[in-house]
């Protein structure tokens, strides 16, 4: 394998000499990016290409007003929050679900959808809220269990919805046009779902190459090569390098599920502001599901840390590096940003990995810790009063 | 006579008289720990142990057992509750003498269940061939606790020809270790998620000072050694590094692993790398005696699948790089907590 991957790596490093200046491409999905840190391809790949982590993370795409209102919902008397487990860190403005969890709040982790749901059956006193978030990977999962919930008649289960789609996340960093693009590579697990002919508009209308991967290091510096081949020469193509998984219409089961509980709906992303329907909300006859409304809370408005530069770091503007709290006041430990937060995250995988070798080989500490930082300034008094202590079943 | 059964066919339970001091305690004691742990020091039933020590140098260890679930497959608590306090001696170069045993029940545990516990301890400790010589039980209010929390301590014996220590590693020293990695914490998070994987994923966890004492007897010329529990693999490398001011160059593709396992912490999104084990140790050795350590490592049932997996040099400054199986290098960190899953 490792002779593979090396023969695809001259092959980059031919053609991006050829082609005479630095080639920067993104990837769209944090299992990418956390492969690529995991086996080193940073290290392999030539210094004229620069990798650049787009909105792949659910976590780090997620809006401040979204976190603000699960957190508002885990401090609401005797309800229990089910959430996936990189979203209890990610710091809103009234800290995080692991703060609420410890002042009292119920909050529990959960791997599926589908658990959240099974724990509103066992506790049909308590009413469940099912954070919904993450792309086309994790939604028709919670399509799924709305319609279950809707088949078993559960009347205590709810989701906060706040699923994205991908493509659109992708089109609007074209149209910002501030982030100098030559193609992206796309992720495999969404793509098993929309299809490889979701990219279309990608390549039609910006003429930015879309190679589709899988996960195995071969398979990412597979497709790099692929991409750097179509810049070289010129073209802007999709190209599917995970046919095993990936067709070109798609998954049309959870297209169904999707189409039959949700609706595209303008979206507000973590710092990349509201981008036209790149969200998912549900339809008016699944209303009953959505827990805003249900506890009368309204969406807030996304205040970001003004420190902070996850923003900028998920659109591929800046590396994680160039953040002033990056490693200091900005650590996996207490993080300030989501990026940080998620395994995910580009920051924490930046952090975790230490970025390429031998370029970043600082040890630990080496910046001055800035302490906490950002998030304190923007609390208004009172908002973050303690949760309301709901019984423990 | 205390009857703890409210009628004939319910379960039997833990009620808070067990651990009062009364004839409740003494009849739990006798007729469930004792039969099951019992030797010439703990049956005496005094406050303490005395214990004869063979060397003029003791280690001394404690550790204390939350996990939860309380059994999975390959082990429970009670197996742990051994095996780590053994091989915080053996890593130490000990030879245990004696261990103490501290129950933390919660109230309403089943007797069943604690005797099944008991069982597992009994025969991790006649694995390791040490005794329990004292303990302690207190029963703690109903929600007061996750139905068992167990402290164990140890004492050993240190012989004088026993040198280990960060001080001792030097560049050219290899990095070898007993077997599988990661297969203790992905069999316990499979059961505590109900994740459902084709093969059962089982805990690695065993005593290892059998294993250990051989590798000295050796004469394998033993630099340093640590258990690879919470943090991993990545956790003992990274204290090598910082310790002793060296750094450690690791191959993937040399580090034993479960196919299971893998995929198992590939779905999760976890690095194996800093998932916990049980059974693992983790040596650095002289460079020259790779050889012997691996044949005498590997003719233990514990250290079938050993292997060197990397060694010290002198690049500075002291990190721990990865040479993955695809040719890349990264830097291996000390994990900050408990890896979270990954949502997609």
């Amino acid at each position: 394998m490792a002779s593979d991957v090396s023969d695809l790596v001259s092959d980059v490093s031919e053609s991006v000499e050829r082609i005479g200046r630095r080639v920067q491409l993104m990837e769209v999905c944090g299992t990418h990016t956390v492969s690529i840190f995991r086996h080193g391809l940073r290290s392999l790949l030539p210094e004229g290409l620069r990798l650049v982590s787009g909105p792949g993370c659910p976590v780090c795409v997620t809006a401040q007003r979204h976190i603000d209102a699960a957190i508002e919902l885990a401090r609401r008397s005797g309800v229990v929050i089910a959430t996936y487990g990189d979203m209890v860190r990610v710091p809103g403005r009234c800290g995080s679900l692991e703060e609420q969890r410890g002042a009292g709040a119920d909050v529990r982790v959960v791997w599926s959808a589908r658990s959240a749901l099974e724990l509103a059956v066992r506790h049909p006193q308590r009413p469940v809220v099912f954070l919904a978030v993450g792309f086309e990977t994790t939604a028709p999962a919670t399509a799924a269990v709305v319609l279950e919930a809707v088949r078993r008649s559960v009347e205590n289960f709810f989701i906060l919805a706040a699923h994205k789609l991908v493509v659109p996340a992708m089109l609007a960093l074209l149209e910002g046009g501030s982030v100098p693009l030559d193609g992206f590579l796309c992720p495999g697990h969404v793509s098993v779902v929309t299809g490889s002919r979701a990219y279309a508009p990608v390549v039609e209308r910006f003429s930015i190459p879309c190679v589709i991967a899988g996960f195995e290091p071969h398979d990412i510096v597979r497709a790099i090569a692929a991409l750097v081949r179509q810049v070289e020469v010129g073209e802007a193509r999709i190209e599917n390098l995970y046919p095993v998984a990936v067709t070109a219409s798609g998954n049309h089961v959870a297209q169904t599920f999707l189409d039959r509980v949700f609706r595209v709906c303008d979206a507000p992303w973590l710092a990349l502001g509201v981008i036209r329907e790149s969200g998912l909300e549900l339809r008016p006859e699944f209303e009953w599901f959505d827990a805003l409304p249900r506890f009368g809370i309204e969406l807030g408005a996304d205040v970001d840390s003004p420190a902070c530069r996850c923003g900028e770091v998920i659109q591929g503007k800046v590396m994680p590096e160039e953040c002033e709290l990056f490693g200091a006041g900005c650590t996996p430990l207490r993080p300030v940003g989501p990026c940080m937060v998620s395994s995910e995250g580009t920051c924490s995988a930046w952090y975790k990995y230490r970025a390429a070798m031998p370029v970043h080989r600082r040890p630990v500490g080496t910046k001055q810790p800035m302490g906490p930082v950002g998030l304190k300034l923007l609390t208004e008094p009172g908002m973050c009063a303690q949760p309301a202590r709901g019984s423990r079943s | 006579m205390t009857r703890v059964q409210a009628h004939a066919r319910s379960v039997e339970r833990i009620v808070r008289a067990h651990g009062g001091g009364g004839e409740l305690m003494n009849r739990f004691l006798v007729d469930h720990v004792l039969v099951r742990l019992g030797n010439a020091k703990l049956n005496e039933l005094t406050d303490g142990a005395v214990l004869e020590s063979p060397t003029a140098r003791l280690v001394f260890t404690t550790d204390s057992y939350v996990v939860q679930p309380l059994e999975f497959p390959g082990g429970g608590i009670g197996r742990l509750a051994v095996c780590g306090t053994v091989n915080d001696l053996a890593v130490m170069g000990g030879r245990p003498l004696g261990l103490s045993l501290g129950l933390i029940v919660e109230e309403g545990f089943e007797l069943d269940r604690l005797d099944r516990l008991l069982d597992s301890i009994a025969v991790a400790a006649g694995e390791a061939a040490v005794d329990v010589v004292t303990g302690d039980t207190k029963v703690v209010e109903r929600q007061n606790g996750d139905g068992l929390y167990i402290n164990t301590a140890g004492v050993a014996a240190l012989d004088d020809s026993v040198q280990l220590g960060f001080a001792f590693v030097r560049p050219g020293d290899a990095v070898v270790i007993n077997g599988t990695i990661g297969d203790h914490g992905l069999a316990v998070l499979s059961v505590r998620e109900g994740l459902e994987f084709d093969t059962t994923l089982e805990s690695d966890a065993a005593p290892l000072n059998g294993l250990i004492q051989r590798v000295l007897g050796a004469g394998v010329r033993v630099r340093f050694m640590r258990d690879a529990t919470r943090g991993g693999l990545a956790a003992v490398l990274a204290d090598v590094a910082e310790r002793s001011g060296w750094s450690v160059e690791i191959e993937e593709s040399e580090i034993p692993c479960r196919p299971a396992t893998r995929a198992a912490a590939e779905l999760l999104g976890l690095d194996l790398l800093h998932v916990a084990n049980e059974g693992k140790v983790v040596m650095v050795i002289d460079g020259d005696d790779v050889e012997r350590c691996l044949s005498v490592l590997r003719e233990h049932s514990y250290g079938r699948r050993s292997a060197a997996i990397g060694r010290v040099t002198d690049s500075q400054p002291p990190l721990v790089e990865l040479m993955t199986r695809v040719g890349g290098r990264r830097i291996v960190a000390r994990p900050y907590g408990e890896d979270l899953p990954r949502i997609c």
